[in-house]
């Protein structure tokens, strides 16, 4: 059972900050909810306060973590150009879907949308991070804030929803592969 | 507490809020800019193996960091109407969408 490098990188920008961002907006919106909308508001301790604070800037950072990563380790590998002549296209993922009408979508939408979008949801999560640690417990009296507060998450959830929904499709179609093989387990074939 | 909690002015929440939305604005702008004209994405190819959205992207983020940065200071004691604020931001929002919306950035650019 063998993967390779690229392989590795894409599943650590997918799964390991993709999803897991994506999965951290349950606890995010539950947590600003409690906090500003509920008719009894959760008014946590200091400790619980900082907690809350560090979940939200471990957010942004994973968004961070996930644009950078998708920007500058993957995106290149995925533009490659093939050498002039070339046939198999499976290294230069860009090309093999460009090279065909039935995937060409893929590219044209999937990744052109991608690419940018996804930027949106380090620049909003930020932005929240930092306005339920300035505000805190206060944001539930401050109507407008909060509106924009949950704005700000709506918006990071959808941009990260996007870029999430067609980083999975574009690798279903074409695999950003290739480089050092690791192996993981060493199997024997069972009949 | 109670007069303390009343007198938190709302001006650096407001210009966090509006500093995002430049951000995200810009890059809409940026990123039809560089589909659209080609000495513009020339300019914007600041690290080659990204090509142009990597000056994109970094663009944006100056410019965020940097509004962002002048609002607050602008507003750090000011209260603002919300209302007009996320207004300003939902336009800014809904045209950065849009505009990084291959579809919608063809449709302008006529193709």
């Amino acid at each position: 059972m063998e993967i390779t490098i690229r392989d590795a990188v894409t599943v650590v920008h997918g799964m390991g900050f993709g999803a897991l961002l994506l999965l951290g907006f349950s606890g995010a919106f539950i947590g600003l909810y409690a906090m500003s909308y509920s008719t009894n508001p959760w008014r946590p301790a200091a400790a619980e306060r900082r907690l809350f604070n560090l979940y939200l800037a471990g957010l942004a950072l994973l968004a961070w973590l996930a644009v950078f990563a998708g920007a500058y380790l993957i995106y290149p590998w995925y533009r490659a150009h093939p050498p002039a002549g070339a046939v198999d296209l499976t290294g230069f993922p860009q090309r093999l879907l460009m090279s065909s009408p039935t995937t060409i979508g893929w590219h044209d939408i999937g990744m052109e949308w991608k690419e940018h979008i996804a930027w949106f949801a380090p620049i909003c999560l930020t932005a929240l991070a930092y306005l339920v640690w300035r505000y805190g417990a206060d944001l539930g009296r401050i109507k407008g804030l909060r509106t924009a507060l949950f704005g700000l998450a709506l918006l990071a959830f959808a941009a990260t929803g996007v870029a999430g929904f067609f980083g999975a499709m574009l690798n279903k179609y074409a695999p950003v592969r290739g480089g050092h093989e690791i192996v993981l387990m060493k199997a024997q074939s069972h009949d | 507490m109670t007069d303390k909690q009343q007198t938190i002015p709302n001006g650096p929440g407001a210009a966090t809020v509006l500093a995002a939305a430049i951000g995200c604005f810009v890059l809409g702008v940026l990123a039809l800019a560089g589909d659209a004209v080609p000495s513009i994405a020339r300019l914007l190819n600041i690290w080659n193996p990204t090509g142009p959205l990597s000056g994109v992207t970094a663009a944006a983020i100056v410019i965020w960091l940097g509004t962002w940065a002048i609002l607050s200071r602008l507003w750090a004691r000011r209260d603002l109407s919300m209302a007009a604020i996320n207004l300003s931001a939902l336009l800014l929002f809904v045209g950065g969408l849009l505009l990084t919306f291959p579809p919608f950035m063809d449709l302008l650019q006529g193709k």
